[in-house]
This record gives structure tokens, sequence and C-alpha cells, in this order.
């Protein structure tokens, strides 16, 4: 047998589980499809938010202040007179923004590392120990000690966030690596002599690939949430900028009066985080059947 | 002739009272929103002091018998049949009066102990949990009574091994302890499913002479559910062959393990190594699949005696031979 | 035991340092100079000096690390700037408030996920269980700070049966320390309530299909016995297992969850020292929650080894 068949043969037994009919059984899954619509929906609302609530977010009308929802106002107004519909349509695009960024540096750094972390012993006991010690620990505790240092700012939410989430998908992208090298078809084209950095693009990324994208939607769901929490208790995104987070700070004052203010930017924020958690649980299901939890 | 009346076993008069008595005892799964049949038609009976073995192949339903017995069998069976247990019938009592009669009247040997014993109890409070509520002693009472049954099963430093749990125990002690938890409320059957296979074939011929000692000492009627037919011909007086979800021949285990009359007991014998024939002889096919069953003869198939007579289903009682279901039974003696 | 606990006890200790390097380091290479944010732009540049040899910070960052250690271990974390007073009197005025909340947020979230996983998993695929998975999903996926103001609004607000915010310490009274603490724990245990529940759910399922369980019925107990002594005992080892990883969670959701009901807690505390550039008791407050995580950490793998025999204490 050549080199070129084991290869080609490990190549084809590695792809075998990415089913070629994960797009079919996809848009067979009522959940995927409808978590995915949600996602795509919140989406087009931050990249078209001028177009559908037209006019500055910020501007306060005190005249109209604590409007209840109505045809006017749809959401209703809040303690400056500020249209709670524009601010929600308007603040999913930091929201969406901090998530995405968030989801794809640390999942980036995280296979990285991950894949550094699954092949060099070295690399393995230090990076671990580090990560044992991020996980276990609040990571919006040391996102607020970080944004203390670095002052609010949506570049300081997204370090501390990226920081913070490095760690459970680097354990991930870790683990799945260490099943996988110790495949059999690693090990026939290591011994046929593939240089390293091919087995790692040919064989290994691949493999790993379908818990990094279960992974990224769960991160995305809690760099969503990390972002409200952090904005939310005055360490996040600047006073001035607009987020769902930043909304319910002030609002919180008001519930008695003007529940609205709460209940609107709450409701954007728990739909998104469903829709990112329904999506990966979804995902995990189609991709990974072992893993699927009984239904 | 009602399997009732077949002869006794060497050592048990024919007056001895019948304890289970299975007629056409069937038991159905939901699959895919049908009841599909797991075993049908099962007939047989087993008297105190006896011991009465349930051979066959794995699949063959066997278990599925066994748990219907019990009256734990899976999730959304359906039971179809008669079965009475001392006399009483069982299968229309209320699920509480149903549970009632576990433990006290029955008690099962598992296959695996290292998994039917709980892993985070004491085997004291496993002990004694069944002694109290069946039996409603104290908690002191039930432990003076469990360390007695550990020692009637030969477990040494019995109030040690009460505290202790089922990972610390060697396989045959962990057997030993699921004999004397089965046998603690005194029932008057006992079924073992297959209560050796998981062990090391030296322990296994000591936990056989334990069970036998113990059907003698305790006078219960057993039931082992068992693939090995060496173990049906040294340790059980009568056997029930089963094929497919049925009974297809009941005789007493010499003639079961020396001269069957069913094709395919035959040829269980022919397969195991060191009985019958020199040459080890495995059954032609494979066993046919649940819900696949042929109309007639569901061994004739991989039957070397078929006809065409075997497209029509043979009964158990009224074939040629008594307890023999089948059209073409074998009569010659072969050694 | 001991050698067990001294070994929990190493495999603890990244979770209290790596966070406190974290945070070592990020104040030291932040941009800018630390002491000139902490005093603002009126400080004389004595003060500044001043200040800067107080934090160490005109060595070099090997010996500001080795000095910083020191500190730890005598217990010494320096003054608040803020409140004029070692670090080490402050955090003891607030740290009682986040234990206590975390306790009962942790409590709650494993009772209610024991709970409602149970309840699932016997009433599996039926609409009872349906809906037990459906709020769990929806229980995940629900920001703390948000469910609080919609707790304030339903039963402090509109229902009035509890108040709307403050804290009364247990000293005071036990119903009214409880009628205070309520609906900060449960808001802050909720998500990890509806993963509880997930998780219980699921390992009922299995634990139900084990041998042992089918052992337990063919001894004639009870089902409500099989269920609440044997199966239950089981099925919620591995809910006691993310218990550790529960709490990191809520020490971090406590401080939203003080904010909003305005209790005077570790994480407020936090917030405001961050706001007031107080460095030596935002590092003081990041070791407070560290060793806090530490101790409940071994307490729960403590548990965890009573609970499960086959656990040794190796």
């Amino acid at each position: 047998m050549t080199a070129a068949d084991t290869q080609a043969e490990a190549r084809e037994a590695i792809r075998a589980p990415r089913a070629p009919s994960f797009l079919q059984r996809f848009v067979r899954n009522p959940t995927a499809v409808l978590s995915f619509a949600l996602l795509v929906a919140f989406a087009l609302m931050a990249i078209f938010a001028p177009l559908i609530a037209p006019g500055d977010p910020m501007r306060v009308n005190p005249v109209v202040r604590f409007t209840p929802p109505g045809a006017e106002y749809f959401f209703g107004t809040d303690n400056l007179g500020r249209d709670v519909f524009r601010i929600v349509v308007h603040g999913s695009r930091t929201t969406l923004l901090v998530g995405l960024v968030v989801t794809v540096i640390s999942m980036g750094l995280a296979t990285i590392l991950g894949l550094l972390s699954g092949f060099y012993r070295a690399v393995d006991v230090i990076l671990m120990r580090f990560v044992d010690g991020l996980m276990a620990f609040p990571g919006i505790v040391l996102a607020t000690a970080a944004a203390g240092f670095l002052g609010p700012a949506i570049s300081t939410v997204i370090i501390s966030l990226t920081i913070v989430l490095i760690s459970p998908s680097l354990r991930v992208v870790r683990g799945q690596v260490l099943v996988v090298r110790e495949a059999q078809m690693i090990e026939a084209a290591r011994a046929t002599g593939v240089p390293t950095g091919r087995i790692f693009r040919r064989y290994i990324l691949p493999a790993v690939m379908s818990p990094i994208l279960v992974q990224a939607s769960f991160i995305f769901s809690a760099a969503v949430l990390g972002e409200a929490a952090l904005s939310f208790i005055g360490v996040g995104i600047g006073p001035t900028d607009i987020s769902w987070g930043n909304a319910l700070t002030e609002a919180r004052n008001y519930i008695s009066q003007a529940p609205w203010i709460v209940i609107f930017p709450g409701l954007a924020l728990m739909l998104t985080i469903l829709a990112l958690n329904l999506l990966g649980d979804s995902l995990r299901d189609l991709l990974d059947p072992r893993l699927a939890r009984r239904r | 002739m009602s399997p009732l009346d077949m002869t006794a076993a060497p050592g048990a008069g024919t007056e001895t009272k019948v304890v289970l008595e299975a007629e056409n005892l069937g038991v159905a799964l939901p699959i895919d929103g049908k009841y599909v049949p797991i075993t049908t038609d099962v007939s047989f009976s087993v008297r105190r002091g006896e011991a009465v073995a349930l051979v066959g192949e794995s699949g063959c339903g066997k278990s599925m018998t066994a748990s219907a017995i019990m009256g734990l069998p899976p999730r959304g069976a359906k039971v179809t049949g008669r079965l009475r247990i001392n006399g009483r019938d069982v299968l229309d009592l209320s699920p509480k009066r149903r549970r009632a009669l576990c433990g006290s009247e029955i008690g099962f040997i598992f296959q695996e102990p290292m998994t039917a014993l709980h892993p985070t109890l004491r085997i004291g409070r496993q002990m004694t949990d069944t002694l109290c509520h069946n039996l409603g002693l104290s908690r002191s009472a039930a432990m003076t009574r469990a360390a007695e049954l550990l020692d009637l099963v030969g477990i040494p430093r019995p109030k040690d091994i009460l505290k202790g749990y089922v990972h610390q125990l060697s396989g045959g002690m962990r057997q030993r302890v699921m004999i004397a938890l089965a046998l603690s409320c005194d029932p008057s059957l006992v079924i073992a499913d297959e209560p050796t296979t998981a062990l090391d074939v030296t322990i296994q011929a000591q936990v056989l002479d334990l069970m036998e000692k113990m059907r003698r000492e305790f006078d219960v009627a057993m039931l082992f559910i068992t693939h090995d037919l060496e173990v049906v011909g040294d340790f059980c007086d009568r056997a029930v062959v089963m094929y497919a979800g049925d009974v297809v021949e009941t005789a007493t285990a010499a003639e079961v393990t020396r001269a069957p009359h069913h094709p395919y007991t035959r040829g269980l014998i022919d397969a195991v190594p060191g009985t019958g024939l020199e040459r080890l002889v495995p059954i032609g096919g494979s066993v046919p699949q649940i819900g696949a069953w042929p109309e007639g003869c569901r061994f004739a198939p991989r039957c070397s005696r078929a006809t065409e007579k075997c497209a029509i289903r043979p009964p158990l009682e009224g074939a040629p031979m008594p307890d023999v279901r089948c059209w073409h039974p074998l009569t010659e003696e072969r050694t | 035991m001991l050698r067990y606990l001294a070994k929990r006890f190493l495999l603890i200790l990244p979770t209290i340092f790596v966070p406190l390097i974290m945070v070592f380091l990020l104040l030291r290479l932040a941009p800018g100079d630390p002491a000139g944010m902490m005093l603002g732009d009126q400080a004389t540049a004595d003060q500044l000096a001043a200040l800067r040899a107080e934090l160490g910070l005109d060595q070099p960052l090997p010996v500001q690390f080795l000095l910083w250690l020191k500190g730890i271990f005598t217990l010494d974390l320096g003054n608040s700037i803020f409140f004029r007073e070692p670090v080490m009197e402050v955090i003891p005025r607030y740290a009682g408030v986040t234990i206590l909340l975390t306790l009962v947020a942790l409590t709650l979230a494993i009772v209610i996920g024991v709970v409602m996983g149970v309840i699932s998993a016997l009433n599996r695929n039926n609409p009872v269980d349906r809906g037990v998975v459906t709020s769990a999903v929806l229980g995940i996926s629900l920001p703390e700070f948000w469910f609080a103001l919609l707790l304030i609004f339903l039963f402090s607000v509109t229902l009035r049966w509890f108040p709307v915010s403050g804290w009364t310490p247990p000293s005071a009274g036990l119903i009214a320390f409880g009628a205070s603490i309520f609906l900060p724990a449960l808001a802050l245990g909720i998500r990890q309530s509806a993963l509880m529940t997930r998780m219980m759910r699921s390992s009922m399922l299995d634990v139900m299909d084990e041998p042992y369980i089918t052992t337990a019925r063919a001894q004639g107990l009870p089902e409500r016995k099989v269920i609440g002594s044997y199966a239950m005992r089981t099925a919620s080892i591995p809910v006691l297992t993310v218990a550790g990883l529960a709490a990191g969670y809520m020490l971090g959701g406590a401080v939203a969850i003080e904010i909003v009901f305005a209790l005077p807690g570790l994480g407020r505390m936090l917030v405001e020292a961050v706001a007031r550039r107080d460095y030596p008791l935002v590092e003081g407050g990041v070791l407070t929650i560290s060793l806090v995580l530490a101790v409940l950490n071994l307490v729960i793998d403590l548990l965890y080894a009573v609970l499960d025999p086959r656990i040794r204490y190796q």
C-alpha cells in the first residue's frame, strides 16, 4: 500500500463521521431551523437597524417619557422619553458585534492552543493548570477587574470576555485532539512520513471541527450574556454606547412605573441567548449522536 | 397430557406442591407503536424443591419470560396468558400487590452481581431494607438475620461484609451475597438468571454447589435460566427448552442432555464441546429476528428434518410426541 | 484522609493563583500609571511617589511579584485607598453576604434541579417531561439580572410579598433574613438549577435502567423507596460534581444580583472599588472570591467522597 493510499483512506475515515447529509438533516430538524432563523432575524435587525428604526436611539424627549407601548412607540418610552423599540433594535448591533468578535477570537485561539496542547505534552501541562485555574473562577469577576484597569469600552469587553471564554473551548478542542491523535489513520500517516503540519491541517483539524462548531454556539451565547452583564453592572461598554445590558442599567430604577423599559431589552437578550443555546444543542445532536442527550 | 402431569423429577413426589405455573405466557413489546411478540405460548411448571432449567440461545425469550414472572417486564410490555404463583393468578394483580410477591414469594438472582447490587449502599443496608420491608423486622433484628444469612452462604466475617460495599468484594463473594439476598425472605421460588456466567470457571462450580445446597435447605423451587447445557445436566431436575419465543421441548434434564427429541435441542447439544459427538456441529442458519418468525415451525428453516408439514405450527401437546413441539421428533438414542 | 485533603488542596491551588496572577499582570501591564489613575488629576508628585512606593510599583516586575506573593502569605493585602484602612479589615464586612447568598442559591439550585429532574425522568416523554425540559432550556437562557428585575416586579412591586431590596442579616431573625435573601438567591440560582435539572433528568434515566434498580424492585421494595432511596442516591452524584462549577458561576453572577437587590456584598464592593480605582481592594476581593471558591470546592469534594464510597481517599 502506498502512502497516498493510506492517506486517502485515512482522510476518508476521518471525514466519514461528518456525513454529507448534514445539511439535509439540519433542515429536517425543527429546533435547528427555528433557532437559526431567529439568529438570522436578529442579524438582519442589527444590519438594517437604521432602516427598521430610523432616528437617533439616544434622542431624549422628556415630553413623552414613560409612554406605555402603543402604536406610536411599539415598546414604549423610557425615563428620558427615548424610544425603547429603537434602543432594542440598535442595541442588537453591540450585542451581536461583541458576541461575534469574542467567539471568533476565542475559538481561534482555543483551536490553536488546543491543537498544540493535544500534541505537545509540555505545553499541555502548563496550559491545563492555567485553564483549571481560570475555569473555576467566575469570569465576570475577572472581567470586572480587567474592565476596571482598562476602562469601559467595547474593546475592554472583548478582551476580558475573550480571556475568560478561551478556557472552556480550549478544553473541548484538546480533549478531541487527544482522542483523534490516537486514531490509527493518524499513526499510519505519521509512519508514512506525512509532515506534522500537514497532519494538523489534513487530519486533525477536520476531526475537531464538529466540536468546535458546537462549542462556538455556546461561546457566542456566553459572550452575549457576558457583554450584557458587564454593561449592566457598569464596567462594560461606555455609558454613551447602546446595548441591551446598558439599557437595563437605568431601567431597573423605573421598574414599578414603566416595566416595559425592563421587559423588552431583556426579552431580546433572552431570545438571542435561547436561539444560540438551541442551535448549539441541535448542532451537537446532529454532529455527534454519541453526545446527544436522550429525548 | 398437560405439563403438570409430567413425570416427577427424582427426589420429588408427584403430589408435591406446584409453585410456578405458566400457561401460554406471552410478552409483547411496543416497537414503533406496534406490539411485537417476544415470547408466545410459554407453558411450564416448577414444583417445590425442584430445579427447572429454562434453556436456549440468547434472544430466545428466556430472560423476558423470567422478568414477566417477576412482574418486572420492560416499560410498556404487554403480558398475556396465565401465570400462577402458589396457585394464585398473578397477572391481574394490582402493581402494588404484584410487587409484594417480589422478595417474599419470589427471589431473584442476577447474572452480574457487581451491577445488580447497589454501588453506594452498604451490603447490610440493602439486605435489611428487604428484610424490614417484607418481614416487618426491626433494623437490628434484620441485621442479625442478615449476618446469619451471609454465614449460611459461606461468607466469612459476615458482620464486616455487611458494613462494606459491593466493589470491595470478589466476584464469587458478590454472587453469594446476591444468593443470600434472594433467599432472605424465605421465598418459595427462586429465579436465577445465568447466575454463573459472569464468574470465573473455578468459582462457577462453588456457586452452583451453594445454590444446590440452598435449594435443599430452603426447600425452594428453582428456575434456572441458562444457555449452559452442562449446568442443566448437573444441577437441574427438568429442562424447558426455548427457541424463538417458544417452548420447543420439556423433559427431564437427563433426557434433554442425553436423548433429546426436538431437532433444535439435538443441535444445541451437538454444538457444545464435550457432549454428544466428538466433532462440534454448529446449527446452520441463525435465530430468526424478533417479529419475523416463520409462519409454521419456527425452527423449520434451520432444520434438516423439515418437510412440507412443518409449514403448520406444531403444538407442544398433540404432535407425535408429548411435550415436544415437532412434527418429526427424534426417537433413536444417540450417545 | 489527610493525604487526600492535601492532594485536593494542591489541585485547587491553580484556582486560587491563576486569577490573582491575571489581575496582578493586568494592573501592572495596563497602559497608564496606576498610581496616577488611583489618585486622580490633583495629586502632587510627592503623593504619587508615596503611593508608588507603598504599592511597590517603583520596583522591577519580578520583585513586585515576590512582594505581592509575600503579602498574600502574610495576609497583608495593603490598605484600601478609599477606606484608608487595611484591606483585610474591609473585606470581612462584605464577604459574609456573598457567601450566604451563594450558599442559599446553590442549595436552591440543587434542590430545584434534583426535584425537577426526577419528576421529568419519571414522566419520560409525556407532557410533564416536555414541560420541564422546555422550561429548563428557557431557564438556561435566562440572564440572572433580568430575571431578578422580573422577580422584583412580580413579587415585590406587584404582589408585595418580599422587600424590594436591602439586606437583613440572619442575626435579625431567620424569617426576615429568609425574606430578604429568597429572591436574590432564586435569581442567582435559576440558570444553574436549569442546568442541574437537565443533568439530573438524564442521569436519572440512566440509573433507572441499572440492574440494581431491578434488584431493589425484585426485593419487593415499594416504588417510592426504589426511586427516593435507591435511584436518587446514585443519580444525584453527577449533579454534585458540577456544584463546584456552579458555585463559581454564582459568585460571578452575585456581582449583578447584589447590585440589583442593593446587597452589601463582595461583588458590589468590587464594582465600586473598580470604579474608585481602589486596586488593593480589587486584588483583595479577587483573592477572597478565589479562596471562598477553593473552600467550597473542597467541601463538595468531601461530600462527593461521602456520597460515593467508590471514591477512595488517595
